[in-house]
């Protein structure tokens, strides 16, 4: 494994990121670079907020948290006229395995996350808004709590913004293990100080959400996005992507390459380790189908092309795994992972996850039996769209998809009772 | 009962809801009072449970769904990240070593009582890999065998 310093340059065209060094976080920094004007502009414009709304629809910004939803259509969704309290989250929770790109954006640069949330509470009139960060990286968690003091001390938080009228108040809090809380409604309940487990939908969060009221969530690296398609417009952050997947998006390549990091392609990554051949790989964090090698190389990386492709897009975590591989091996870990995070709430999900998970491990442990891939198919058929939340589809899905391609592989396993690349590590 | 200073922590964190809204702050106030403790006992989830004015039984759900609580006590936690994009990078060949220098299973303690290994689901740093969390709050980044041998020679360092 190659020596490696901490902080990698995104360079120019990560819009988000760019300009950073690793230890310019702070709000001087952040000004310095142009910070807080978008939100600046706003208040002193007195833009209207359905104009917000309507430049990010016209971005054609997807969330990044893994769903790829329109996030100009999600704020639209926002009762304008409901006088009450509405809430602003951002999903933090970043625990997908092979997705982290929502750290480096916390711990780089925190405050175009507060001011991209800044804007977003003032477009729906939130007033109060809640960061829910991964409970794993704590010193991200503390130097989003210095950044947050930073931006109280500006006043860019307080009431009466610049005195403008618009008041917004932000708060962090950090989750504690459990990767069930990145599903929206499991984060609100964790929120309100409560075991994670996803709510019934509907009635959705626009409408019930935090504490039951009128609340929008979004992933960091989309509020991230925020400032510059305000200050540049939506049309410019549109032409900067693909038709209908407007921007840039951050993607974290891990697994069998030389240089893990978030990075645009596989090259930055510094190629395949030891330059083996790419086996397969995921491209959307591991709940998203696998593709082989070959259909991965002739694909282009944005929402509709990977749909195209069989998989997802998902969260942007690439995990690539080369010729040395063994497939059998690398489901089970997948599914291990499913079945330790399952909430529980819904029997499909509980006791499919640990069935997923029972059966690969006899095959990967040379006890596997003559219909085992057929079981395991029908018991993923049996969980996929039978819950309450979408890690049940998440838990099937890679089973799925890891059978359908490397089927042979598989069938080794069951006929041969030992692996077809022994040297796996 | 905790320390004044834990209680001020937890004070701080009640600020951050609106009125009435307390029960939001008992992720962080056990968080807290783990931190002072160690683990988590009956009566220091009983005296969260009455600080927060909840009752303990949810108090209790939440201190056993979340993953990074210690329902007993422990040694010096280590975590690792075992999952696939950190298996496929390291992580599979540290968590071997980690056993053995502390001669241990994942979910077991040292007979000293020093150490606790655990294996861990992804912390959102798979490009460190390996990665691992040192008593819940000090991430350790690209841990070689070398690094993981620093490790615990500077925790044994530290206990004695
Ligand atoms: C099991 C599960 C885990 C999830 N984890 C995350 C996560 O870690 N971060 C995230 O932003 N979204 C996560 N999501 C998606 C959220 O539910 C939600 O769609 C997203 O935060 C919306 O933000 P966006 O529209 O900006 O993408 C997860 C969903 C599921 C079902
Ligand atoms: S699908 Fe699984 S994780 Fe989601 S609510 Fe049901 S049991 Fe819980
Ligand atoms: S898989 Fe290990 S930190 Fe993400």
């Amino acid at each position: 494994m190659n020596a490696r310093s901490e902080f990698i340059d995104y360079g120019p065209e990560a819009i988000i990121l760019a300009g950073l060094t690793g230890r310019n976080w702070r709000l001087a920094d952040y000004v310095a670079r142009g910070g807080y004007e978008a939100l600046k502009k706003i208040l002193t414009e007195k833009t209207p907020p359905q104009a917000i709304i309507a430049e990010l629809k016209k971005s054609a910004l997807r969330g990044r948290g893994g769903a790829g939803f329109p996030t100009g259509l999600k704020w639209s969704f926002v009762p304008q006229q409901y006088s009450g309290d509405k809430y602003l989250v951002c999903n933090s929770d970043e625990g997908e395995p092979g997705t982290f790109k929502d750290r480096d954006i916390l711990r780089y640069n925190p405050h175009v996350l507060i001011e991209g949330m800044a804007i977003a509470a003032y477009a729906m009139g939130c007033r109060r808004g809640y960061n829910y960060i991964h409970g794993e990286i704590w010193d991200t968690y503390e130097r989003c709590e210095e950044a947050l003091e930073e931006a109280y001390q500006a006043r860019y938080l307080c009431d009466n913004i610049l005195g403008s009228g618009f008041s917004f108040h932000l708060y962090n809090q950090h989750g504690f293990g459990a990767y069930i809380c990145g599903e929206e409604t499991a984060l609100l309940e964790s929120l309100e100080g409560k075991k994670g487990l996803p709510r019934y939908k509907p009635p959705f969060p626009a409408s019930y959400g935090l504490y039951g009221k009128p609340t929008t969530i979004n992933n960091t690296e989309t509020f991230a996005a925020v400032p510059w398609i305000i200050n540049r417009g939506g049309e410019a952050f549109l032409n900067l992507g693909r038709p209908n997947n407007g921007g840039t998006k951050i993607f974290s390549v891990s697994g069998d390459v030389e240089r893990p990091g978030n990075a645009k392609l596989l090259e930055m990554a510094g190629g395949m380790r030891a330059g083996r051949k790419l086996k397969a790989c995921i491209p959307g964090g591991s709940s998203m189908p696998v593709l082989p090698g070959e259909a991965m190389m002739q694909t282009d990386m944005d929402y509709d092309s990977i749909a195209k492709a069989g998989s997802m897009l998902g969260s942007g975590g690439v995990i690539v795994m080369d010729e040395t591989r063994c497939m059998v091996r690398s489901l089970l870990r997948v599914s291990y992972f499913y079945f330790e995070e399952s909430c529980g709430q819904c029997t499909p999900c509980r006791e499919g996850t640990g069935w997923l998970w029972r059966v690969l491990n006899r095959i990967e442990h040379g006890e596997g039996r003559n219909g085992d891939l057929e079981l395991l198919t029908s018991v993923s058929d049996n969980i996929a769209g039978r819950t309450i939340c979408a890690l049940g589809d998440a838990a099937a899905l890679p089973v799925k998809s890891f059978i359908k391609h490397f089927r042979d592989e598989f069938q080794y396993h069951i006929d041969h009772k030992r692996c077809l690349v022994p040297d796996y590590v | 009962m905790l320390s004044p200073d834990s209680l001020k922590r937890i004070d701080r964190e009640i600020a951050k809801y609106p009125a009435g809204r307390a029960q939001s702050a008992v992720i962080a106030a056990l968080a807290i009072a783990q931190d002072e403790k160690g683990w988590l006992s009956t009566e220091t989830i009983d005296f969260v449970a009455s600080y927060l004015s909840l009752p303990s039984i949810l108090v209790y759900e939440v201190a056993t769904f979340y993953e990074m609580y210690n329902m007993r006590p422990v040694g010096n936690k280590i975590t690792i990240c075992t999952n696939l994009p950190c298996a496929l990078h390291g992580a599979a060949q540290a968590a071997v070593h980690l056993k053995q220098s502390l001669g241990i299973d994942f979910d077991e303690t040292t007979a000293d009582g020093s150490f606790t290994l655990k294996q861990g689901e992804c912390f959102g740093a798979c490009g460190d890999a390996p990665v691992l969390l040192v008593d819940n709050k000090r991430l350790c980044s690209w841990m070689s065998n070398d690094k993981i041998d620093e490790l615990i020679a500077e925790l044994r360092a530290k206990a004695n």
